[in-house]
């Protein structure tokens, strides 16, 4: 294998599975310009003669060219409780179909069934997100090609380059017609927004929307136009409601999680980014719920209010609109169901999809216009950059999600994370995995302290004298290594099992098989 | 009952760690651990490094670790040994701490159950004036040894975990059977305090002075650990004032309400009617005996402004702190006791015009229509000072 360095000293094959990459060259190197791939010209349809309902699996591969080596794409809106991804698999896998390519925004443990499809030859090899043990059998080496980690961004512009060539795909939709117009709002599988889906509808060759819940022509919102849609699928039941939304989601308990939120909410405005008309994205982890839960209340007391958000939504989002202090929230997924609802409801919670709230390819997305945001990592080393992908012992167990995009877009990113985790430290001399370089990371919060980026001179100087507890990475490396140690380094393998894309389709890192 | 032939320490948990050892099993110590990958070949080191400090080198000696930090580690280990009798107790090194000062900032206590080590790794970055590791209502009885001992190797860790807190032990009552193991364990470790709880008499805090002089006379130590009673009885209340005048050990006296209105037989009010009197029987012994009185604490955890309003309503009796369950009801403790702005301005006032006074040679100091005499001119520089210690404005130039 042949290798070559990135611009972050990180060695990349300069070639896998007969594919050229492209190393990594900055965050902002990539200049644009050329074509995007063109979608597939549909058969010509007669007036009056829309035939798309199938009401069975069988019917539906009936009327579908399948292949070997085929690419067959999902959403995740249906997150732990999708039964969607299972049954289509395992019915292809039934039909003897081989060397697939799983093309998920992302898995999580309910999918842990496929390690068997993958072990058997089913499936070749997964392009998306793997949370749970789809991801342990990617780092053992399990998959016969190379696995491949986008950012929701990423994603977007793989499809619309045609890096990513979408054979089949596969949109379960809670509320759907004959046309296959659908929505993820209306029934008893509603999951909020199904913009995840949207570059999957406008770029594969076929399109199959599978719903539980067929509802009379047209069905508004048509988040996902019938117009893209080959076929409608009607199932019993596309999921488990209680595990596709929580009915409330809960800010965290723990004391240095709360220390850490409070921090940087105290930073935001520390910093004199929280101004009238300004913009933030923080996700939905029990942290950065407790941060929004302190921004709001510092929000209100100085009568300030948010112009817009990025979500990830949950009821302390719904709950700052519908106090008026923030004008829109763009919403992206939701995690519970006042987020569901008020998506439904409100006509200032809005639906996007991922190319306009992160899509390089796009003329200036929302993560661009946002001012700050809030997100975790499992580490981050002195150089700043970001591992979200791995654990230190060398696992690849967690997605990119809109990390990427958001951390490229925002004007100031802040990484929150608990300085240790049982003793395994967060700060590293070199993450294991870079998912994000130092140049996008402005600030990390620590329950120990603050570090800001020598690169931002213009934070650093608006902070200080106001009390903050602010530290360099290394001090808090030592400080952390003075409780917990120095880990030692995992065995891993030459063999990289999976590529790291950074937003413009260029190779950040690698992640190598884990040894036992 | 036959003796155990297994002994274990710990607890199922994150950041802990359950030992297991066997002395009758050939000489083995097996690691199982969440971050053996790396740290697995350390924890081995660190766990045959305790068996060599207690000169240990037979049994089985059996570790599931759930990412415990080594001194973590070294306490359960101890404990499994001292339990197994191959152990004594490690011989005393002295330590160096700074002793508390006698009116020390004591607004919130933070109470840590003293077998849990997670609560406590970073219990020292919230902001509290003082940490209670508590080896008595938080700790069941067949964990008493293994609290005891991770809470001496925990003060042994204190300077970096836990800089600038006062270190306080909340040790079992003497009359009980765990009271004396837990002085005899924890005062070679210098915590600054002593929480003794249940204090119903005089008796009670001058048995304890009289045993804690013994084991510093017999380690010779520097330091001098001072007490904080705790009254939580009718009785204890009847005697608050023997109580506090006891030994020239007392800082505080402390009002425990749960264990209070169990013992006056009537249920506890999120408005504390039932507790009033007691409470403003022990600030009064507090204040003739010269040391500070500090409140219960508030136990709903969610509610803010039950919260502040018991923690304003304890400063108004003339307490000067409280206790606090979780870290987060630290900052409204504070937020309380702090004096306010229009507090600031009258001591500000009172204070200038007894300097004028001064420099006129007046005898008698008025404020507007109102005489200021001494208590009024006393209290008013206590505010400044408080003002000045917390870093609060309007106080420049005092």
């Amino acid at each position: 294998m042949h290798w070559v360095e990135n611009a972050l000293g990180r060695k990349i094959p300069a070639e896998i599975d007969g594919r050229p990459l492209k190393p990594f060259r900055g965050a902002f190197q990539d200049q644009g310009g050329g074509r995007q791939a063109a979608p597939r010209v549909p058969l010509t349809t007669v007036p009056g003669r829309v035939d798309k309902v199938v009401g069975s699996w069988d019917e539906l591969w009936r009327r579908l060219p399948l292949r070997d080596g085929m690419t067959v794409s999902f959403h995740h809106h249906l997150r732990n409780g999708d039964f969607i991804v299972n049954e289509a698999m395992r019915r292809l896998a039934e039909r003897g179909l081989k060397d697939l390519v799983v093309a998920p925004s992302a898995l999580f443990p309910v999918h842990d069934g496929l390690v068997e499809l993958i072990r058997s030859g089913v499936i070749s090899h997964v392009e998306g997100s793997m949370n749970g043990q789809v991801g342990v059998a990617c780092s053992k080496g399990l998959m016969k090609k190379t696995a491949v980690l986008r950012s929701h961004g990423g994603r977007y512009r793989a499809i619309q380059d045609g890096d990513l060539k979408i054979d089949l795909a596969i949109i379960a939709a809670p509320a759907a017609d004959v046309f296959g117009n659908a929505n993820g709002v209306l029934g008893r599988s509603a999951f909020g927004p199904i913009g995840i889906a949207k570059a999957d509808s406008l770029y594969a060759d076929r399109v199959v929307v599978v719903t539980d819940n067929l509802v009379p022509f047209p069905c508004v919102p048509m988040s996902i136009s019938g117009l893209h849609v080959d076929h409608v699928l009607t199932v019993d039941t596309i999921g488990d409601p209680t595990k596709i939304v929580s009915g409330t989601t809960k800010i965290t308990r723990s004391p240095t999680q709360l220390q850490i939120a409070e921090l940087a909410a105290r930073f935001v405005e520390a910093a004199g980014i929280m101004r009238d008309g300004f913009s933030f994205q923080a996700g939905a982890g029990g942290m950065s719920l407790a941060f929004t839960k302190f921004l709001g209340e510092r929000m209100a007391e100085k009568k300030i209010k948010a112009s817009f958000v990025i979500g990830g939504t949950t009821q302390f989002l719904v709950d700052l609109l519908n106090r008026g202090l923030i004008d829109v929230v763009t919403d992206g997924q939701s995690f519970d169901l006042t987020a569901v609802q008020s998506l439904r409801d409100n006509p200032r919670h809005v639906e996007i999809d991922p190319f306009v709230s992160y899509c390089q390819h796009a003329r200036g997305c929302f993560a661009h216009m946002l001012d700050v945001a809030v997100l975790g990592a499992t580490e981050i080393d002195l150089d700043f950059n970001v591992n979200v992908n791995t654990h230190s012992d060398g696992l690849l167990l967690h997605g990119i999600g809109g990390f990427a995009d958001a951390a490229a877009g925002a004007g100031c990113t802040i990484i929150t994370a608990p300085s240790f985790r049982k003793r395994i430290p967060v700060l590293r001399e070199r993450v294991t995995t870079v998912t994000a370089p130092g140049e996008v990371i402005d600030v990390v919060v620590t329950e120990r302290g603050l570090a800001i980026n020598p690169r931002r001179q213009d934070l650093l100087e608006k902070v200080q004298g106001k009390g903050l507890p602010l530290i360099t990475l290394p001090q808090l490396m030592d400080q952390v290594h003075a409780l917990t140690g120095i880990p030692e380094s995992p065995r891993l393998g030459e063999r990289p099992v999976a590529v790291i894309e950074w937003r413009d389709g260029s190779i950040i890192d690698v992640v190598r098989q884990v040894l036992d | 009952m036959s003796t155990p032939t297994i002994f274990t320490s710990g607890l199922e948990g994150k950041s802990d760690l359950i030992v297991t050892y066997d002395p009758a099993a050939p000489f083995e110590v097996v690691v199982e651990s969440s971050v053996k990958k790396l740290f697995g070949r350390h924890i081995h080191e660190r766990a045959e490094k305790t068996l060599q400090e207690f000169n240990v080198s037979k049994g089985r000696l059996a570790i599931k670790d759930d990412g415990a930090l080594d001194f973590i580690i070294a306490a359960r280990i101890e404990a499994v040994l001292r339990k197994a009798g191959v152990a004594k107790p490690l011989p005393f090194s002295p330590v160096n701490r700074t002793p508390t000062e006698k009116d020390r900032l004591r607004r919130s206590r933070l109470y840590l159950p003293g077998n849990q080590p997670d609560l406590m790794l970073n219990a020292g970055l919230f902001g509290a004036d003082s940490l209670i590791f508590d080896l008595e209502d938080s700790v069941a009885p067949d964990q008493k040894v293994d609290a005891r001992i991770l809470v001496r190797r925990i003060l042994g860790e204190a300077h970096r975990l836990f800089p600038g807190s006062e270190l306080i032990v909340r040790v079992n009552p003497l009359t009980g059977p765990f009271g004396y193991e837990d002085l005899h364990e924890i005062v070679p470790a210098l915590p600054h305090l002593l929480l003794l709880p249940k204090c119903d008499g005089e008796h009670d805090v001058k048995e304890a002075d009289r045993e804690v002089t013994a084991i510093e006379r017999e380690f010779g130590l520097q330091g001098r650990v001072m007490f904080m009673p705790l009254i939580e009885t009718v009785k204890g209340t009847v005697n608050a004032q023997a109580i506090a005048q006891a030994t020239g050990r007392n800082v505080a006296l402390c009002f425990g309400a749960e264990d209070f209105t169990r013992d006056l037989g009537v249920p506890r009010t999120r408005e504390g009617k039932e507790t009033l009197a007691a409470r403003s029987q022990i600030v009064y012994a507090a204040k003739v005996a010269g040391i500070q009185a500090i409140d219960t604490v508030f136990s709903d955890v969610g509610d803010d402004q039950g919260l502040l309003q018991s923690s304003l309503e304890a400063k108004s009796l003339g307490f000067v702190g409280k206790g606090v369950i979780h870290p987060r009801q630290i900052a409204l403790v504070h937020q309380a006791f702090a004096p306010t702005a229009a507090e600031i301005e009258e001591a500000r006032k009172i204070v200038e015009a007894m300097q004028k006074a001064v420099e006129t040679g007046a005898g008698v100091v008025a404020l507007g229509s109102k005489m200021v005499d001494a208590p009024v001119a006393e209290r008013a520089r206590q505010v400044i000072a408080l003002a000045k210690q917390l870093g609060l404005p309007g106080v420049e130039g005092l």
